[in-house]
């Protein structure tokens, strides 16, 4: 027997922000939750299932607290999954929902994925004082600038690209209301002349610290005949892993990363990504990364991808555009992430992206990672059921 | 609703456990976990890239540090890349995951793996942070002063008193002595109270393991294993946080799973369940309509061996393992989370007629 | 083997939880020494008042105040407080309905001991000296004979409500490396690197972790590397991270050390951060009573050619 179909049918988002403090954690989870069951019209009955997901435990300082949010969630009386694999849990909680309705486990699920970074501070949950261990010896950024560097030495790229990406992102962002910065007044110069913090990255080319939930509604196929909006539908999903540090790794295009865009890609029967494919939500942390992966994604050659920026590509207008709606350099509730890259896929195929929809955006690629460049999950989602 | 019938079958084929130890601290979770990864690959003759999906259980909070299942990854040998995901619950969760997985024909073999060092932490004092943030963390209520609320609530109602408790934690015991991987094994010393009116005895000892089971559908089960354990249902199911709504002497989140993995369909004849103290069994057993006749906890259970995030995968494993070996046909294996058998999952293992 | 290397860690932080109303208007009357519950869309009213009805789901605003007094719905004797618990003496705790109340409230009892508590028994709140909004200005409950308190009818609207709590958490461990790491720790106290190889791909892992990531294999073979080794990338850091004394900017390398199969992390001193280089030849510069080397140095030996340590990036 073959696979249920899965179609996305209601999404619903939080206006990220540094610090929501007019909720509790219960309270910023229900709203995006309640958006995204307004926006299939569907009540809290209708749910099966909830699989939620979100980054380190810590960083909230609540252990597994989808106990204390089932009550929040109307989970009581059902199934409950917590994920956690790191950057990339946003996109891998939606994919385990997603098996839930292929395997025809259940009929409707809710996903969600939410991170309250201002419950506490990110580096500290991320630098807990291990014994023995070398101390960080620099912050987030000090992680994440060394591979950029090899990638800058590797691929020739001029060093404006980052910028380049800096500022297409954060003007997406302006068109789109949930997005957590709004710089009105950015210029190409602006970005340029941001403070240099882990040469060779800017300080504008860096994520901000936000507050957020992001949810979303998967059923089959009677489900989505039900569904009052046009349903975006699921072309192929995967999940690929690699050791975190290992002799021979490659930390600018990752193997993982190349493997679990082939999986989706021969799943959704796509051949040639850069034409068939319209559109990208990508997990782009640190600018440099959207040139980077856009190799590692198969949409450029190795040492080509930062010409695809460069030229204009990957901006709203351009014939691949990359993170329409601002990207993780706009918005950053951590474990939320990677759901908001899915969601805004969805979200364009199903031609209810608003301001930053792109016209005729027929199949969008949704993109995680996390850990050290080791953890991925990305889907391709479609305006027509697969098959058809 | 849950729709219809699903047409793949889907059995653990191999199953193996540390032996379970108050501490491992000469070991890194890495160390700890790998051995069981490799026995439980060896008795199936498969090897890392013969497993389509892998997907595993453990917390961040019982080690102490965010991302710890990162590093437990190298155990696996996830080169090349893997199908791989992880939960932050225990691994009879991540199990329910892989099986999903399978039932989908997006992979036909799953390694499943979970682990928990409780020897670093105080690890009373870490599930506090598993409750309400803002009414009840703050005021630290450990897991055995919440069991123990319980377990007043039963003795209330009638269902136990102190000597039955003591009687469920003798018997697990007992059945221990034929378990190599258990902690305690044998009689223990039922003890003081440590929180009226649960004594050191109706409680699970606090220690390290591991354990590894591996999943594979139809043909595929039966090439690696003489006898699969297959799994005719599962299912788990959540209840309300608060302790003050819920009536502690039920666990319908127990039987509601039990009723949608099949439980009630035809007798079981052993269960594993999962009660890390002696109460909750009391509480399981009424959910499940377990009579006199049904073997439980043949391998100890959580009262002989509690590495947390791994003893409700090994309930399962321990059930399979029965059916393997021919001493069950029929088992029913449970894994509790959260407070008070908050959250409940039950799987339905059966053997082909011999 | 030598003994198990073991350190404290502490892990603690001070959470900042922002609230939401209903939460808001619960821990705001408590300041006042006022209850409130919350009722639900069937009438039942939920003591401590929860956002969301645990049965339907419903969002619950309607707050209504209940009495300070209440009866035991069960208890469980405590003979020995742990850290941060209501009370420093043995205690019982208690789940309480308050009177007016369909659901019980968890807290502690103040009682002279288990012979002094049943379920059933009547007691009512004993109120914290000092109240700031939080779970804790309830400081337990107490043994009441006495009549049933009657509430004064409450809305829940409060002057300068709080909305927000900081909840303080520590927890303790006891970490311990395992058995590989502890080699290696053991090993950089006589300043030398030891890296383990494996025993199927035979690449040199520095720091060992136990296990060959991509093998799945024990690592055991004790194996030398370094001291020197070459830069393989790096970032110039120039925003001062906290708890971290080095003057900005400063150089972190990526150093592939001579032998090893992948590279680790380090700071690069002794040449001017512009000129630090990929390829660079660097070795360890050790303090006195330093786990680790302090930074790495140039060699002066000439630069390493890329085609050397383009795969240990």
């Amino acid at each position: 027997m073959s696979k249920e179909p899965v179609a996305v049918v209601g999404i619903g988002q939080t206006r990220h922000v540094a610090a929501r403090r007019d909720v509790s954690l219960a309270g910023l989870v229900r709203e995006a939750a309640r958006r995204a069951l307004r926006d299939a019209e569907l009540t809290w009955a209708d749910i099966d299932a909830v699989v939620i997901g979100k980054a380190p435990d810590f960083f909230e300082g609540v252990m597994m607290p989808e106990l204390y949010l089932a009550d929040a969630l109307g989970a009581v009386g059902k199934p409950m999954l917590r994920v956690h694999t790191a950057g990339s849990v946003g996109g891998s909680t939606a994919l385990v929902a997603a098996n839930l309705v292929a395997a025809r486990v259940h009929t409707t699920v809710l996903t969600l994925a939410f991170e309250k970074q201002s419950e506490s501070n990110a580096m500290w949950g991320l630098s807990l004082p291990i014994p023995f261990q070398q101390p960080l010896l620099a912050g987030a950024g000090g992680f994440f600038a060394p591979h950029i560097r090899a990638y800058m030495r590797r691929s020739g790229a001029p060093e404006t690209v980052g910028a380049l990406v800096a500022y297409k992102d954060r003007r997406n962002a302006l068109k789109n209301p949930y997005a957590h910065l709004h710089e009105h007044d950015i210029t190409l110069d602006k970005v340029m002349a941001s403070p240099m913090l882990w040469d060779p990255i800017r300080y504008s080319e860096t994520c901000p610290s936000s507050d957020g939930a992001c949810a979303m509604i998967l059923t089959d196929r009677a489900g989505a005949a039900r569904a009052p909006r046009p349903p975006a539908w699921m072309l192929g999903g995967a999940m690929r892993s690699e050791p975190t540090l290992f002799a021979g790794k490659d930390f600018v295009s990752p193997q993982a990363g190349q493997d679990c865009a082939a999986d989706v890609y021969r799943q959704a029967g796509i051949t040639d990504p850069r034409r068939e494919i319209d559109g990208a939500e990508i997990y782009v942390p640190f600018s440099w990364y959207e040139p980077m992966w856009l190799e590692n994604l198969g949409f450029a050659g190795e040492g080509e991808g930062w010409k695809l920026t460069e030229a204009g590509v990957t901006e709203l207008d351009g014939d691949l555009p990359v993170n329409m709606s601002g990207g993780v350099l706009s918005t950053n509730p951590i474990g939320a992430s990677g759901m908001i890259r899915f969601a805004e896929a969805a979200l364009q195929v199903r031609g209810q992206a608003g301001e930053h929809q792109v016209d005729g955006a027929r199949r969008v690629l949704g993109h995680a990672y996390g850990g050290g460049s080791q953890f991925f999950s990305m889907w391709l989602v479609g305006d027509r059921p697969p098959d058809s | 609703m849950t729709s219809a019938p699903r047409d793949r079958e889907i059995a653990v084929v191999a199953f193996a456990q540390t032996v379970h130890r108050r501490t491992s601290d000469e070991l890194s979770e890495v160390e700890m976990l790998m051995p069981v990864l490799h026995e439980v690959l060896d008795s199936t003759g498969l090897k890392t890239a013969d497993i389509d999906f892998t997907c595993s259980g453990s917390s961040d909070y019982l080690a102490g540090r965010a991302f710890s299942f990162t590093l437990a990854l190298d155990g696996v040998g996830a080169w090349p890349p893997i199908s791989e995901s992880h939960v932050e619950m225990d691994g009879a969760w991540a199990l329910y995951e892989a099986w999903t997985k399978l039932l989908t024909g997006d992979a036909d073999t799953a390694l499943v793996y979970a682990y928990g060092k409780s020897s670093p932490g105080s690890v009373r004092d870490v599930l506090t942070r598993q409750l309400d943030p803002y009414y009840v963390a703050p005021l630290w209520p450990d897991s055995v002063a919440l069991a123990a609320l319980q377990a007043q609530a039963l003795i209330d109602a009638g269902d136990t008193d102190e000597p039955a408790l003591a009687a469920v934690a003798s018997r697990n015991r007992a059945a221990a002595t034929t378990n190599p991987h258990a902690q305690l094994r044998g009689p223990v010393p039922q003890g003081d109270h440590l929180v009226q009116p649960l004594r050191t005895g109706d409680c699970s000892p606090i220690g390290d393991g591991a354990a590894a089971v591996i999943l594979a559908a139809g043909d595929r089960a039966r090439e690696r294993c003489a006898r699969p354990a297959w799994i005719r249902g599962i299912d788990h199911r959540i209840e309300a946080h608060g302790l003050g709504v819920r009536d502690l002497t039920d666990s319908p989140s127990t039987r509601l799973a039990a009723e949608r993995a099949g439980a009630f369909e035809r007798p079981v004849d052993t269960a594993e369940l999962h009660a890390p103290f002696t109460a909750q069994e009391i509480v399981l057993r009424k959910a499940l309509r377990l009579g006199e006749d049904v073997d439980v906890n043949p391998s100890g259970g959580a009262l002989a061996a509690n590495p947390i995030m791994a003893t409700g995968l090994i309930r399962i494993g321990e059930a399979a393992a029965r059916i393997h070996h021919g001493a069950s046909d029929r088992a029913l294996a449970h894994a509790t989370s959260g407070p008070c058998l908050q959250q409940n999952l039950v799987a339905v293992l059966e053997g082909e007629p011999r | 083997m030598s003994a198990v290397l073991k350190a404290p860690l502490v892990v603690e932080f001070p959470f900042t939880r922002s609230l939401g109303p209903v939460q808001s208007a619960f821990l705001t009357g408590l300041r006042e020494r006022v209850v409130l519950g919350v009722r639900t869309g069937d009438g039942r009213t939920l003591v401590p008042p929860v956002e969301y009805d645990p049965v339907t789901a419903e969002e619950l605003h309607d707050l209504v105040e209940v009495a300070p007094t209440g009866t035991v719905t069960t208890w469980a004797w405590n003979p020995a407080p742990r850290r941060g618990q209501p009370l420093t003496t043995p205690f019982a705790w208690v789940l309480v309905r308050l009177d007016g109340a369909d659901t019980a409230l968890l807290h502690a009892l103040d009682a002279p001991g288990p012979a002094a508590v049943h379920t059933g028994m009547p007691v009512r709140i004993r109120w914290a000296g000092e109240r700031t909004g939080a779970i804790t200005d309830i400081a337990c409950f107490e043994p009441y004979d006495g009549r049933r308190a009657e509430p004064a009818g409450h809305t829940g609207e409060f002057e300068a409500p709080v909305t927000g709590i900081v909840a303080a958490a520590r927890l303790d461990y006891t970490y311990s490396p395992g058995r590989a790491q502890t080699a290696y720790i053991n090993a950089l106290s006589g300043r030398r690197t030891m890296g383990e190889r494996c025993p199927s791909c035979r690449k040199v892992y520095v720091p060992p972790r136990g296990a060959c990531p991509t093998c799945g294999v024990a690592t055991s073979e004790q194996v030398e590397v370094g001291p020197r080794g070459t830069v393989t990338t790096f970032c110039i850091v120039n925003i001062k991270a906290k708890n971290l004394d080095i003057e900005v900017p400063y150089v972190y390398a990526h150093i592939a050390l001579d032998g090893a199969g992948l590279a680790l992390h380090g700071r690069i001193g002794g040449i001017p951060y512009d000129e630090v280089r990929m390829g660079l030849r660097v070795e360890p510069v050790w303090t006195d009573g330093a786990r680790y080397p302090d930074h790495y140095r140039p060699t002066g030996e000439p630069d390493a050619d890329y085609d050397t340590y383009k795969e240990l990036l």
